[in-house]
């Protein structure tokens, strides 16, 4: 083929193509999985009382309105969710304990090891810190609200009553846990319901709980396989479902779902335009031989 | 070359008069545009612009139904995700006649070419209008790029081919207002602007899809594929034959008086091959739809409600269209296969709808169904492209071609 201008621009076009390559260039591995020191919370459900002190303590540690009716247990008549307001909710259980108890579950970001809202955030507005906290930054989040379709806890809550509105949800205090402080949550829990650590630790401790107790918890540690994994973990001795805790969740971290598709990109972009360069040189070869036979026939096409 | 002579001049004058006022002067243009169809239009507008004021003076949640579990609607299942397939008419006539060599669909090129264009510029209009904060969209291309985002690479995608399909349209903008220099250089460019179109949508069209492969459990299974973005490339396709055959039928019509006398077009015989293309790519949708099916293994939900929804989408808009569209193409309807054409586009409406909405959180109880200032806004946002399309139509050689630019590149 001889180099002439035409030549130059078509190569031109794929060089250009080739150069997206460079910009699309995906990897999970900017994603900081958790590190072997990453914090983690564990929850041992048999050990909560419902007294919902960690939804004050997170009310005054985010500077949010303070939980709704204080001290009543009649909140937990009805199902409640997580809210731009209150980014930690205790629900009762629907079943009571083989001991007649009454059993509650803490609600809030999970953390996941590997999170889809993170990976899956165009301007990295969610970010997984090598500590554990899944955290935000309110100063890039451009309100796609793509975080909220896939997170599978339903995280998330956004702030659909303000002009410039922002995702909320726990932080994991990860202020806090900068200065060297743990989670408020996990500092006010009176029952020992709560502990924070190092997730490997914390997974190790779960275990030896239901290892020395066989006949009193469920034989899970909820988190530990969840999404791939998350920071807060939970055991409990009714199942799990009982405590609104979502079941059915992927066991493989969610950013792996979406690896198949993002690794054909760069593919796609070299291979299609040589490809299709290639498909409008016979095209054109076609209909200079026919024109030149004089058959004619390149202008009726192929109806 | 006599539109060259004219000069710009004052209001009502001769190159005003020939270039924007359809060779009348300003009153009887003015008049002119005193029709039903722009009564209509109007109503649609005087509704439709305050809605979508009211929105950015007061937020989502007072103009939408969007709650905390169902986190888009209409804005992003309509006016971005449909209206992305919907628009792939123009890198899918653009392939057929450039890179496949088949210039019989020359005439229907440029009408294509435009409708994508303008529906990619309305698809940017409706996401900054669903955005929470839009004046943050450039934030992911020069400030912290989320680089492992699908997002991400739709982005890019979605800002190049506006790009492109503005530069694949440019010759008719730059034919109309007689600058010939620069018309012949962008001519000289064109096989490089459709490779990277169709390269392009290749990766933005199926990326759509890939948006819901981390949505496992809220999906309904009957829907959620690991192939889904594979189906969104393929029935893409689908919708931008779908989306020609019945634009082509509808503006041969309304533009009646535009058409070139001297260079009469078979339109139905273009139908016809449009057709014969359309039932071997919905017959091959068909097919790869059932394989996600075998993949899932989960025959036991087609006995449920949901089953009977699936089989409507998959039965009445994939595989009727399909054969509808190979009778017409063997019996030589014309009209046969624009009603396929018309179930073509409503399939794919159907299937994006399902993704997004329908079968998306099927498990939630509160269910989401959009506010009437969601369907003003988005009702007038394919009126704007509709008045553009006309407006352009009506001025620019788009469904004629310029006599002194004809079977150029």
């Amino acid at each position: 083929m001889k180099l002439n201008r035409r030549t130059l621009f078509k190569l031109g076009a794929v060089a250009g193509a080739a150069g997206a390559a460079g910009i699309a260039t995906t990897s999970r591995a900017s994603v900081a999985s958790a590190s072997k020191g990453a914090r983690g919370v564990l929850v041992d459900t048999t050990r909560c009382v419902g007294c919902r002190g960690c939804e004050a303590a997170c009310a005054e540690a985010n500077t949010l309105a303070g939980p709704e009716m204080p001290g009543d247990d009649a909140v937990f008549a009805s199902k409640r969710a997580t809210s731009p307001t209150a980014f930690t909710v205790v629900q009762k259980g629907t079943q009571k304990s083989p001991t007649g108890e009454d059993r509650f579950a803490k609600m809030q970001c999970m953390h996941c090891v590997e999170p889809a809202c993170a990976s899956g955030c165009v301007v990295k507005a969610l970010e997984k810190t090598a500590d554990g906290p899944v955290v935000y930054h309110t100063d890039r989040c451009l309100g796609c609200r793509y975080c909220m379709i896939v997170c599978p806890f339903g995280v998330p809550k956004y702030e659909f009553a303000s002009v410039t509105p922002l995702v909320k949800k726990c932080t994991f205090c990860a202020g806090r846990q900068a200065q060297g402080l743990p989670p408020a949550c996990t500092e006010v829990c009176p029952s020992g319901a709560l502990q924070f650590g190092k997730r490997a630790d914390l997974l190790e401790e779960a275990k030896t709980r239901i290892y020395t107790n066989p006949e009193k918890y469920v034989h899970k540690v909820y988190g530990e396989d969840e999404a791939g994994g998350t920071s807060w973990l939970y055991i409990s001795d009714v199942p799990f479902e009982s405590l609104t805790l979502p079941a059915g969740i992927e066991k493989k971290p969610y950013p792996e779902l979406a690896d198949g598709a993002l690794s054909a990109v760069p593919f796609v972009i070299t291979l299609w335009p040589p490809l299709l360069m290639g498909m409008y040189t016979f095209s054109k070869r076609r209909d200079e031989v026919a024109a030149a036979e004089g058959t004619g026939k390149q202008e009726e096409g192929h109806v | 070359m006599s539109e060259h002579a004219l000069k710009p001049d004052v209001l009502g004058g001769p190159w005003m008069r020939e270039k924007f006022f359809l060779g009348m002067s300003l009153r009887a243009y003015a008049k002119s545009l005193l029709t039903p169809v722009n009564a209509i239009a109007t109503a649609i507008l005087l509704a439709g612009i305050p809605t979508i004021a009211y929105r950015f003076w007061k937020g989502l949640g007072a103009t939408t139904n969007l709650s905390q579990t169902n986190a888009w609607g209409i804005w992003v299942a309509f006016d971005v995700i449909c209206g992305v397939a919907l628009a792939a008419g123009g890198y899918t006539v653009a392939c057929a006649v450039y890179i496949f060599g088949q210039k019989a669909y020359r005439p229907i090129l440029r009408p294509a070419i435009l409708t994508g264009f303008l529906g990619y510029a309305l698809v940017l209009f409706g996401l900054v209008v669903d955005l929470g904060q839009p004046w943050r969209l450039p934030y992911q291309f020069f400030l912290t790029p989320g680089t492992t985002a699908v997002m991400y690479e739709v982005g890019w995608c979605v800002f190049l081919y506006l790009m492109v399909l503005g530069l694949e349209f440019a010759p008719a903008a730059l034919e109309w207002l007689g600058l010939v220099k620069l018309r012949r250089v962008l001519g000289s460019l064109t096989i490089g602007i459709i490779v990277l179109g169709v390269t392009l949508s290749t990766l933005h069209q199926s990326s759509l899809g890939a948006f819901f492969l981390m949505t496992p459990g809220k999906l309904h299974p009957l829907w959620y594929s690991p192939f889904l973005p594979i189906f969104f490339f393929v029935s893409s396709i689908t919708a931008g034959i779908g989306m020609v055959v019945v634009e082509s039928a509808l503006s041969h019509r309304a533009f009646h008086d535009r058409l070139d006398p001297a260079a009469p077009v078979d339109l139905d015989r273009i139908t016809l091959g449009l057709a014969k293309g359309g039932a071997i790519v919905l017959f091959a949708y068909f097919f790869i739809r059932l394989q996600g099916l075998v993949a899932s293994g989960r025959f036991d939900l087609l006995a449920t409600g949901w089953g009977a929804w699936y089989l409507f989408e998959m039965l009445g808009f994939v595989l009727l269209p399909c054969l509808l569209f190979a009778v017409a193409a063997r019996r030589g309807g014309a009209t046969l296969a624009r009603v396929a054409g018309v179930l073509t586009v409503l399939g794919v409406i159907l299937n994006r709808f399902n993704v997004s909405l329908i079968a998306f959180n099927w498990n939630v109880p509160n269910r989401y169904f959009p506010s009437a200032g969601e369907v003003i806004t988005s009702l007038t946002i394919v009126t704007i492209g509709v008045l553009i399309f006309r407006w352009i139509v009506n001025r620019m050689p788009v469904v004629h071609e310029h006599p002194d630019w004809r079977g150029a590149h």
